[in-house]
């Protein structure tokens, strides 16, 4: 990285140090009660160096991802901030991610977001106003120019470490590297990948990306994830856009006794993790488990990556202040 | 098959006729000035939309940029990616959203890999849309430049990093 300003979150910390980073996904509830969220984030907290909250995904509705980033900032938790392009046009977008620094985010991920007919509404209206790489480069412009995209100035503009998503598994696989290139040059910082089931697949990916030079410019952190059983499988390959499963982790699950199925996805999950670790370029992992934080902390301390780096032994009660640079007009 | 779907698999004829029509609108800039951009894009309108249609599938967006993008419309795509395609392509290339659909940017890309002269464009990063142009003349757009006024602070920081025209 070239950037010459601090790092702004603790994932960048963890990251700009060279240390294997670690991020979770928190599920978030169907609940106006917050202490849901919080009995999940203690979980995490412990076992990750920030904490995902989703914005739909899957287009299902939920507690919604700012407000899910509203509790944990409250409570001392690092948050990354997941903004889809679904559900909200430019104007709310931009007005979210400025409300999501004044709440204590640091970390945004840039997401086109799953089409509303994958989810439970899908009577919905689309919007789709930008897309992926033009939030990125929206977000970007905040931080660095200090303007909305229509040239009006802020105040004082979000500093924000921002992330976006990759899919090497899907087709087109020659472009993919070059759409990362992309993302890269409209402000992508960090990536967060789809779930890595081929890592033939991603080994040659990762070779492509370094071809290109991207893993000097971008943080490469791997999504992992444990298949719970032969059924939740099945339905990750054919119900979740964008997930491929090859047939012989298929076969790996139907081979396993159902009452064994869990202990082998867990298994297979922490198998690939510790396989992406040795390829060159990769920074990290993701972990998504649907509604199973205690299995998400079973994983990473099981692959080795606990104690998770800067710590301090007591956990803040509130959010610190001032976490933005004063501007130099400012005595 | 269509008559479209037969010519958007032959992309190097659908640019060469885009040069040629740009040209000719280009040539004809001066009359059309003299005549009105709101008469001419009356005129134009019908003729433009028809045809487009046929050729591409055009959703009048106003703010062409087919030909950087394999000449192939990316507003036929459902979630009208600028820069696709998304992450939920699906395993036979399909469109995670209409499933018995060819995915927009699969098809973007494989023709711009065939395509002698913007080809290469479609690296470059696409400024969001302005829906105020939605049914509006692409080509009196082009001969006015309202289509190239992406928001006021829409800076660019970097060029995309690509080492070599090879890597396309």
């Amino acid at each position: 990285m070239t950037t010459p300003r601090p790092p702004v979150s603790r994932l960048e910390r963890v990251l700009r140090a060279g240390l294997f980073a670690v991020t979770a996904e928190l599920d978030p509830p169907d609940s106006a009660d917050p202490q849901e969220v919080y009995d999940k984030a203690l979980v995490l907290s412990q076992v990750c160096d920030a904490i995902n909250a989703t914005d739909a995904s899957g287009a299902h509705c939920h507690m919604s991802s700012v407000a899910i980033c509203a509790l944990l900032t409250r409570a001392g938790y690092e948050p990354v901030y997941q903004v889809s392009c679904r559900d909200r046009n430019r104007i709310a977008i931009q007005g979210d991610l400025l409300g999501a620094a004044a709440l204590g985010v640091r970390n945004v991920l840039c997401l086109t977001g799953d089409d509303t007919s994958v989810g439970d509404q899908p009577e919905a209206k689309r919007v789709f106003d930008l897309d992926s790489i033009h939030l990125l480069q929206t977000a970007r412009i905040m931080r660095d120019e200090g303007v909305f995209l229509s040239g009006r100035k802020l105040t004082v503009p979000p500093p924000l470490f921002l992330g976006a998503a990759s899919n090497p598994f899907a087709m087109p696989y020659e472009w993919r590297p070059l759409r990362l290139a992309k993302k890269v040059a409209a402000g992508a910082q960090f990536i967060q990948t789809q779930y890595c089931f081929d890592v033939p697949r991603f080994r040659q990916f990762m070779t492509e990306v370094r071809d290109l030079g991207l893993n000097n410019h971008v943080y490469i952190l791997v999504g992992v994830g444990p298949l719970r059983s032969e059924k939740a499988a099945e339905y990750m390959r054919t119900r979740v856009p964008g997930v491929r499963i090859p047939d012989a982790i298929m076969d790996r699950l139907r081979k396993t006794p159902r009452a064994r199925q869990r202990e082998e996805g867990k298994r297979i999950c922490i198998e690939i993790i510790q396989q992406v670790r040795e390829i060159d370029g990769v920074c990290g992992i993701h972990v998504m488990a649907y509604r199973q934080e205690e299995l998400v902390a079973e994983i990473i301390e099981e692959a080795g990556l606990l104690p998770r780096p800067f710590r301090s032994s007591a956990r803040p009660a509130r959010p610190r202040e001032r976490r933005y640079p004063r501007r130099r007009s400012e005595p | 098959m269509s008559l479209g779907a037969w010519l958007r698999d032959r992309p190097v004829w659908l640019e060469r006729a885009y040069r040629a029509t740009s040209a000719l609108f280009v040539r004809l800039h001066p009359l059309i000035r003299r005549l009105g951009y709101v008469r001419s894009e009356r005129l134009i309108l019908p003729v433009e939309e028809l045809g487009k249609r046929i050729l591409f599938d055009c959703r009048m967006c106003g703010q062409c940029i087919l030909h950087s993008t394999g000449m192939t419309c990316p507003m036929t795509c459902p979630k009208n990616l600028r820069n696709g395609p998304c992450g939920g392509v699906r395993a036979n290339g399909h469109c995670e959203v209409l499933p018995e659909m060819r995915c927009v940017w699969v098809e973007a890309f494989e023709r711009s890999l065939r395509m002698e002269t913007y080809g290469r464009e479609i690296i470059l990063i696409q400024p969001p849309v302005d829906r105020r142009l939605e049914g509006s003349s692409a080509w009196i757009n082009m001969l006015t430049g309202s289509d190239r006024h992406p928001p006021p602070g829409w800076i660019s920081a970097s060029a995309v990093l690509v080492r070599d025209h090879a890597d396309l």
